[in-house]
């Protein structure tokens, strides 16, 4: 204790005091030299791990969740367009990159100590490692999502009946976010017993009329009343 | 001796008569063949033709008529990259009963919910969770052989009677 204690004051004696022999222009530009290679370097480390190439580099990635991306619409398909791991799974803004960054230690962790560095123990672990994803995504509203799509730029001419009707009803509307129905859109599902679709209209308001019903709706209703009536 | 000269002769008839019956059959087998059908592709399995363009499938969510009532009616809509496991079975979450109401998909025939009893369930019977054994899309190609299916109602069947 005493021997840190002494350490502590030998440093602070020196740090304290003016540089005897080192000029002052020295110190401040490479002071500032010194801070943009560690800037530098530092997101250039943080880049790589950002990279597709540096996430299947564990066998854990590469032969479990990567496989299963890549026979999915997100990795070929009619225009091209491919997402890897870092689009969908790390925030685009710095801030929020950096919290991502963080709570990636945890991954790291997880591969030290082969947390799901057999297939078994993947498969175990789906459930819980989506529940993480979907939590996730509905927390920040798709946003990784909407790094690429966007639903004012959705050309819903272009897509089915089917899914422009439900994309109205509850896209725009605000009603869902991507995630809550477009589960399994890039891996495989895990066991879903128990995780209903996102279109599911909870018990409570079934019966009643739905969040999304319009003006149209109450038309419909009120004509079919009175053609009932008329019988 | 003549007891001999008997089973003799008889071995004889016998090999004569199973010789015979060998040659009809082989005969009979080919004349046979010649009017069987024959291998349908390109006349020379061992060449390598041009490959035919994939077919587009026909996507449009119309309801198409069914052939027979007992039909399982054809998908009309996409089906690709659904997943259909014993994880997970994207049909049933749009067509189950409780999904129907926000889906708007049609809902899977009661039938679906019967065991092979004909006992109602609750949920759909484990017999039919795998939709694609018997519903299928359609491609829009033309059908690889002639078909001469009727409708039952062009089958005749006699009017009752009026009063």
């Amino acid at each position: 204790m005493r021997r840190i204690k002494r350490l502590l004051i030998r440093v602070w004696h020196l740090v304290s005091r003016p540089a005897a022999t080192l000029s002052l222009g020295f110190l401040t530009l490479g002071g500032f030299v010194g801070g943009v290679i560690f800037w530098g370097g530092f997101n250039t480390a943080l880049e790589v791990t950002n990279t597709e190439a540096f996430c299947i580099s564990c066998h854990e990635m590469e032969n479990n969740v990567f496989e299963e991306l890549t026979r999915t619409v997100h990795f070929s398909n009619r225009s091209g367009v491919r997402a890897s791991c870092p689009d969908c799974h790390v925030p685009h803004d710095w801030t929020d990159k950096i919290a991502r960054k963080m709570q990636a230690s945890k991954e790291v962790w997880g591969h030290l100590f082969g947390t799901i560095n057999t297939r078994r123990k993947f498969l175990d672990h789906r459930r819980e490692l989506a529940e993480h994803e979907w939590a996730r995504l509905k927390a920040n509203d798709s946003l990784e999502c909407r790094n690429c799509h966007s639903e004012v730029a959705m050309d819903f001419s272009k897509q089915t009946q089917r899914a422009s009707e439900i994309h109205t009803r509850y896209l725009i509307n605000g009603e869902a976010t991507c995630i809550d129905c477009h589960k399994g859109i890039a891996h495989e599902l895990p066991n879903m017993e128990g995780v209903d679709p996102g279109w599911k209209v909870p018990p409570e308001i079934q019966g009643e009329e739905l969040p999304q019903a319009t003006v149209f709706d109450e038309l419909e209703k009120r004509v079919a009343s009175a053609h009932a009536a008329l019988r | 001796m003549r007891s001999q000269d008997r089973t003799r002769s008889m071995i004889l008839r016998r090999r004569l008569a199973v010789a015979l019956a060998a040659c009809v059959a082989l005969t009979g087998s080919v004349a046979l063949a010649q009017q069987a059908a024959e291998l349908v592709g390109p006349p020379d399995p061992t060449k390598t033709v041009p490959a035919e363009p994939l077919e587009d499938w026909v996507i449009d969510d119309i309801r198409k008529m069914r052939a027979y009532p007992e039909q399982p009616p054809i998908i009309p809509h996409s089906i690709e990259g659904y997943q259909l496991s014993v994880n997970a079975n994207r049909c049933m979450t749009c067509h189950k009963r409780e999904f129907t109401q926000g889906s708007g998909a049609p809902m899977i025939s009661v039938t679906h919910y019967m065991n092979r009893d004909g006992q109602m369930l609750a949920d759909v019977s484990p017999r039919r969770y795998f939709c694609t054994e018997c519903h299928v899309p359609q491609a829009d190609v033309e059908p690889l052989v002639g078909n001469t299916f009727i409708d039952m109602i062009h089958i005749g069947s006699q009017p009752a009677e009026s009063e």
